[in-house]
């Protein structure tokens, strides 16, 4: 089978393997992975660019304890780095879970997926956790529960995760060499002591691989996070993504160190900076070539309910779950029925774009396009896989790399809305400017609409605004202004110097 | 011979399955150690167990009050930075 367009897989790769120059294309990338697990990935919101914006997935912080300390944590606070809850977020107990669970998958039918990720470890936790999973695999068969660990006590919980309906588990590894680790890990809890530096290491590495072996031999989903940390193990990283794909991972997502003074982390008050964007980007290009990347990872906020970019919350709190009567037969056979309309929705878009991939790599066939440089752009979108939102109003833009050989998804960059920015945002940089930074190295933004005030300034910072192809598909028009650059003659110069840092 | 759990507390959960005498309980605004239970673990392990899993600096005293984990023990961080960042609150303002 083909398998559908993912975010690693350019989407406009040629979709035959390699028959032509893309020769990452989807077969190579996902060849390792067995049918049932591509299928289990296709709709998976966490990892569909596509289905992100049909399914929806929520998280329960019934897991308050740690048994190690990461150097980009406070334990005080929200993780900035592993979409975990912090310990201020108000904990819950397993029934309490299970009841909230049920209310928001029967009020919103979209939500197939269930994780716990926290605010602790959700291993170092077993009984609150397993009490979870137990009574949701009884309870509400149809929601695939997931759930994050740092792998420490994983190969213990092994057995106990098969008999769950287990989606997927994800293990955080940054390292496999202890003294990386070192520098990642200050301390472990293990065998009822506190083990300190290289030892600890050692110790935890073992355990993650260990662990994710055993998850793979039993057929269950591993994915692999890795914080990147500029000089720490940004090369290393490299090597750990070879190795977690030996080993069975079928994503391995690499996010960029957030680590800012204020967190209170080892990483924040030391002054340990996050990559940039490009460094970003080139490290994920370096794994890329061995393995699947999570590119659209938005490191989203954990205790979020509801689609993409929604939070419904409010509506689910304690005493408004208290108060709710759910009838969950009733409420599975109406979550059946809107989950068959959008797989049939998905598979119709799924069709028209293979047919789209296949003509561009007709094209790309031709030797003086694969001659011609990358460019990036910008695309402003609400999502659908069109341009359909504003300049002004994107918090977000996706970045799309075209070349001689397709358009390819390459990341998200966050930014604040330039029209609700005010004069300044923080640290005096108007959200104009912060705009521009994180839109560095882009060429072009695509957008529905571009007000007449941030025209010049992105002009002058060499990015073409465009508004001309509104509500159009994000790669046909990525792909036509590329065409157009290259009919233009924009293609054969240097990329224009960028003013903005 | 006791512990004490003090303010700093942050709630999270990991000590109290540890604890071999159930002295440690969930109580408002923050977990407590049941003194006349608490053998600081002498006689269980070779370490005190609420001490080796505590995360927060400061959060358990001894029984004359001095800090089982002092500041920068856990978190490497120097303990003048530490105390820079608490005058300045910069630490306890998060969004
Ligand atoms: S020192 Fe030992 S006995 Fe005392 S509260 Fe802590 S874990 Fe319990
Ligand atoms: S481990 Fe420390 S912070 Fe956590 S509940 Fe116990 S005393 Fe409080």
């Amino acid at each position: 089978m083909e398998l559908p367009v993912l975010n690693a897989a350019p989407p406009a790769a040629p979709s035959g393997g390699c028959t032509s120059h893309a020769c990452g294309s989807t077969d190579d990338q996902m060849g390792h992975l067995p049918e049932h697990i591509r299928q289990k990935v296709y709709n998976h919101p966490c990892y569909s660019e596509q289905a992100h914006h049909y399914f929806a997935r929520m998280h329960v912080a019934v897991a308050p304890a740690c048994n190690i300390q990461c150097n980009y944590c406070n334990r005080k606070y929200d993780c900035a780095n592993e979409s975990r809850p912090g310990v201020v977020s108000e904990v819950m107990s397993p029934d309490q879970a299970v009841k909230k669970v049920m209310a928001v998958a029967a009020t919103i039918p979209q939500m197939t997926v269930l994780g716990i990720a926290g605010p602790g470890d959700p291993l170092a936790n077993p009984e609150r956790t397993f009490e979870t999973f137990r009574q949701l695999s009884e309870k509400a068969p149809d929601i695939k529960l997931c759930v994050s660990t740092n792998g420490l006590t994983l190969p213990d919980c092994v057995d106990e995760l098969a008999k769950h309906n287990i989606d997927h588990v994800t293990i955080t590894i940054n390292c496999v060499d202890p003294d990386v680790g070192a520098k990642i890990y200050p301390w472990i809890f293990w065998k009822n002591r506190r083990i300190r530096g290289r030892e600890a290491a050692e110790i935890l590495i073992a355990q993650q691989q260990m662990g994710l072996e055993m998850l793979s031999e039993r057929g269950i989903l591993v994915k692999v996070n890795s914080v990147m940390i500029p000089g720490v193990n940004d090369a290393h990283l490299v090597e750990v993504s070879k190795i977690v794909k030996a080993k069975g991972a079928f994503l391995h997502n690499v996010m960029p160190l957030i680590a800012e003074a204020e967190h209170g982390t080892y990483y924040g008050v030391m002054g340990q900076r996050g990559p940039t964007h490009e460094e970003l980007q080139q490290l994920q290009d370096q794994c890329a070539g061995d393995m699947n990347m999570m590119r659209h990872c938005r490191q989203c906020r954990a205790d979020a309910v509801g689609l993409l970019g929604e939070d419904r919350g409010q509506e689910f709190t304690l005493d408004k779950i208290e108060a709710m009567e759910i009838d969950y037969a009733a409420a599975m056979v109406k979550r059946a029925e809107v989950h068959a309309q959008i797989e049939q929705e998905l598979s119709l878009k799924q069709q028209a774009r293979t047919a789209q991939a296949e003509l561009a790599a007709l094209q790309a066939q031709s030797p003086l396009a694969a001659s011609a440089r990358p460019v990036l752009m910008a695309v402003a979108t609400k999502g659908g896989g069109v341009i359909n939102e504003h300049f002004g109003h994107a918090a977000e833009f996706l970045i799309y790399e075209a070349s001689g050989h397709g358009v390819r998804f390459i990341g998200h960059r966050k930014t604040t809305p330039y029209c609700e920015g005010g004069d300044t945002c923080g640290d005096g940089e108007s959200a104009l400017d912060q705009t521009l930074r994180v839109l560095k190295g882009c060429e072009v933004v695509l957008c529905s609409k571009i007000g007449y005030e941030p025209w010049q300034p992105l002009e002058a910072a060499g990015i073409a605004p465009n508004g001309e192809h509104a509500m159009e598909a994000i790669e046909e028009a990525v792909a036509a202004v590329y065409e157009e650059m290259r009919v233009a003659g924009k293609l054969d110069l240097p990329v224009a110097e960028q003013k903005v840092a | 011979m006791a512990f004490e759990i003090i303010e700093s507390c942050v709630n999270c959960y990991a000590c109290e399955p540890l604890c071999p005498n159930q002295a440690i309980y969930q109580a408002q605004p923050h977990f407590l150690i049941a003194a006349e239970k608490c053998t600081e673990c002498i006689g269980d392990y070779m370490e005190a167990q609420c001490v080796s899993i505590c995360p927060i600096e400061g959060a358990i005293l001894d029984e004359v009050g001095v800090p089982l984990n002092p500041p920068g023990s856990l978190t490497g961080i120097p303990p003048e930075i530490l105390a820079g960042l608490d005058r300045q609150g910069t630490a306890a303002v998060l969004p």
